[in-house]
């Protein structure tokens, strides 16, 4: 195997890192809710905007950039939960998909309006420099991104499966009527899901304006990703999103690296049709 | 009561005075439509646009002698018609073929203009100078490079700009030039996104290349607004290439500088044509991680006192971003125009297009670093060229190539950061 080959794989491991790192949000959002958030990759860009705005206002890094972008986006997260989502949760599914669609639409040209269409960017090397081990290059925002995805998801996993919130959350998920019954508010319960995967997505948005440029439409670039790692991972299911984030990355790097780089996403999304070909539910979805 | 109808008619017959005088000076309006992107994904080309020709309306119809012989700017208005003051009427494309058309066709019809220029977008100069040509409207375009654009027989159709072959032959004599000053250029890779202006590009400069004898040993493509492009730069940090031979937008070109920075990948001679590395943003964002950086460029603001950079100040007063290629060259298609239409002496479309085709301009008379003006018979200015220019502390390009209009000599080998 060639030196550079090691280094495509390297790289699509942090990138796949990356990919489910901003995965996890939708996938909280999808599976528990059966809502299908189109405006998923617009939180990202105003995760990226907050670290933005916190940088050139304040002069600090990610280290204050992206709490505080966790924390805008969960308020949204609540806010468009109340204002739009329990709303169109009645209505039909065609409802909800233009009804996110609509607010992707929404947050997408209010950014636009308010801070133009020019790209920005963090200035290079805000965390750390680039790490040189034996001739392996790895950025360290990259790596950072890459520690915080694999904390993010290990954090939302045991919430789900280990906490009494977690298992109000699936009540809900599984049988709203039920879990109400059984004294669980569904509103409490979703909007809380709502806030926890926005400031998930926040979260991911600063870190990954770390090391990418930062522009109005750049949720569409990234949205698209999301929804392919979370129906490959499985709906709902957070380890899910990781292990399908780290394979895409894998995969559209080293057939990026041996084929050529315009064909990298024709071999990604066949091998995800072929995936959900035999396995439908996603790689860890329940059936 | 009749006080009140006594000012009610006085105030009507002042009015209807006002208006009088209002037509009486329109006779002396020389109207010129644009057709300009002001919203949409390249709204921030047309609100460039806006001001760049505010600019030239004020050269033109206010008195400039600080222009020196500069056409136009001595006296107020337009000599040939008697001092006829011009004013441009703009359309909002949308980027859109179809709206760039349509807005084409009221600007002909119910603004009544002499004469359009536009659109931006190869695409869209395309449709919106159809129509033209069916009313029979002159029409320049200062900016579009498609070079289908002068092969379709159009008799009002006229294109200042150079185009992408041109580009091609600039790059091959430059990159020839730099290896006789001890660069190496024996292996050249480009790499390019899949949209029609990284294909037909990146296929114009191979065929032209080809000729010249230059080597292209890589052809790097990828899908434009990639999420990541370190297997494209880890490929080129394999075969190292001479030379690497950039032609993308904004958003990869940037994402190209930080990789190469991330992967510690420098190639000797790093080239691009336009595009994203003359976006301002650009230079923004990755400008310092990108020190060395060639580009191509028909504008360079030339010695301080000089037309060039008297109006490219008149310009960033205006606009707050410094001139950059496309404005430049956008103005220039105007400034024609207008010059056409003053040599016409008479607002009548056959008289400018009469005009436009005896147009004989010399370097000296204009604002861009073009050999001159002189049109074809298909309405391509045969005299249209570009130079090299380089990004050598990461804040400013500096023209580097032709050396007589070098400001300073070229820098080897590409720094980077």
């Amino acid at each position: 195997m060639s030196f550079f080959l090691v280094q495509v794989i390297v790289g699509g491991l942090l990138l796949g890192a990356v990919y489910a790192l901003f995965s996890s949000g939708l996938t909280l959002v999808w599976g528990m809710m059966n809502i299908v958030n189109f405006a998923h990759g617009d939180f990202v860009m105003l995760g990226m905007y907050v670290a933005f705005v916190v940088f050139s206002v304040f002069g600090v890094g990610p280290a204050a950039g992206a709490p505080l972008a966790a924390l805008v986006l969960a308020t949204l997260g609540v806010i468009v939960y109340f204002a739009l989502i329990r709303h169109i949760m009645k209505g039909p599914m065609l409802a909800q998909i233009l009804g996110t669609f609509g607010l992707a639409l929404l947050l997408r040209y209010s950014v636009f309006w308010w801070f133009g269409a020019n790209f920005l960017s963090l200035p290079n090397n805000l965390v750390g420099g680039t790490y040189d081990i034996f001739g392996l290059r790895i950025e360290a925002s990259r790596l950072l991104a890459g520690i915080v995805a694999l904390l993010v998801t290990l954090g939302l996993h045991l919430l789900l499966t280990r906490t009494s919130l977690g298992s109000k959350m699936l009540a809900v998920a599984e049988d709203s009527t039920a879990a109400q019954l059984m004294g669980i508010r569904p509103d409490t319960m979703q909007a809380i899901a709502w806030a926890i995967a926005a400031g998930a997505t926040g979260l991911a948005g600063a870190l990954i304006a770390t090391f990418f440029y930062i522009v109005p439409t750049v949720g569409e670039t990234l949205g698209i990703v999301a929804f392919v790692t979370v129906s490959l991972g499985g709906f709902g299911s957070v380890p899910g999103a990781l292990v399908a984030g780290l394979m895409i990355g894998v995969i559209e790097s080293v057939s990026g690296y041996l084929i050529g780089a315009v064909y990298k996403d024709i071999v990604v999304y066949v091998v995800f049709l072929l995936f959900l070909w035999f396995r439908p539910q996603g790689l860890m979805g329940k059936a | 009561m009749k006080l009140k109808n006594i000012l009610g008619l006085a105030g009507a017959a002042a009015i209807s005075l006002g208006l009088a005088t209002g037509a009486f000076a329109e006779d002396k309006v020389v109207k010129i439509g644009t057709v300009m992107p002001m919203s949409g994904g390249a709204a921030s080309i047309g609100t460039h646009v806006k001001a760049a020709f505010d600019v030239v309306t004020d050269i033109v119809n206010n008195a400039h002698p600080e222009l020196g012989n500069f056409p136009l700017a001595k006296h107020a208005g337009l000599a040939g018609l008697g001092g006829a003051k011009v004013e441009i009427v703009f359309a909002d494309n949308q980027g859109s073929p179809a709206t760039g058309q349509n807005q084409t066709l009221r600007l002909i019809t119910e603004d009544k203009v002499v004469a359009i220029t536009g659109a931006y977008q190869s695409g869209i100069t395309l449709t919106s100078s159809a129509i033209a040509e069916k009313y029979g409207i002159p029409y320049v375009n200062g900016e579009s490079v498609a070079a289908n654009l002068t092969e379709r027989g159009f008799k009002w159709f006229f294109r200042t700009t150079p185009i992408a072959s041109d580009f091609a032959k600039v790059f091959s004599e430059f990159l020839t030039d730099m290896k006789a000053q001890g660069g190496k250029i024996d292996s050249i890779a480009l790499v390019h996104d899949n949209t029609e202006y990284g294909t037909s590009v990146a296929n114009t400069i191979t065929s032209t290349f080809k000729e010249k004898g230059l080597n292209i040993a890589l052809d790097v493509a990828y899908a434009s607004n990639a999420t990541d492009v370190q297997s494209q730069v880890l490929q080129l940090k394999e075969k190292k290439p001479d030379v690497v031979l950039m032609i993308s937008y904004t958003s990869d070109a940037i994402l190209f500088a930080k990789t190469m920075q991330a992967q510690d990948y420098k190639p000797g001679i790093l080239l691009a044509d336009d595009a994203g590395y003359s976006d301002p943003d650009f230079i923004k964002a990755v400008g310092k991680i990108s020190q060395g950086a060639f580009n191509r460029s028909s504008w360079s603001s030339g010695p301080a006192g000089s037309p060039s950079a008297l109006i490219a100040d008149m310009y960033k007063k205006k606009s707050g971003v410094e001139m950059d290629d496309t404005v430049a060259r956008q103005m220039t298609g105007l400034f024609v125009l207008l010059d056409a239409i003053d040599r016409a002496g008479s607002t009548e479309p056959a008289k400018i297009q009469a005009a436009l085709k005896a147009t004989d301009l010399k370097p000296d008379q204009l604002m861009i670093g073009y050999k001159g003006v002189k049109f074809d018979d298909k309405g391509q200015n045969i005299l249209a060229s570009g130079g090299i220019i380089q990004l050598q502390d990461g804040e400013n390009y500096v023209a580097v190539w032709p050396k007589a209009n070098a400001e300073k000599a070229p820098l080897l080998p590409y720094k980077g950061w």
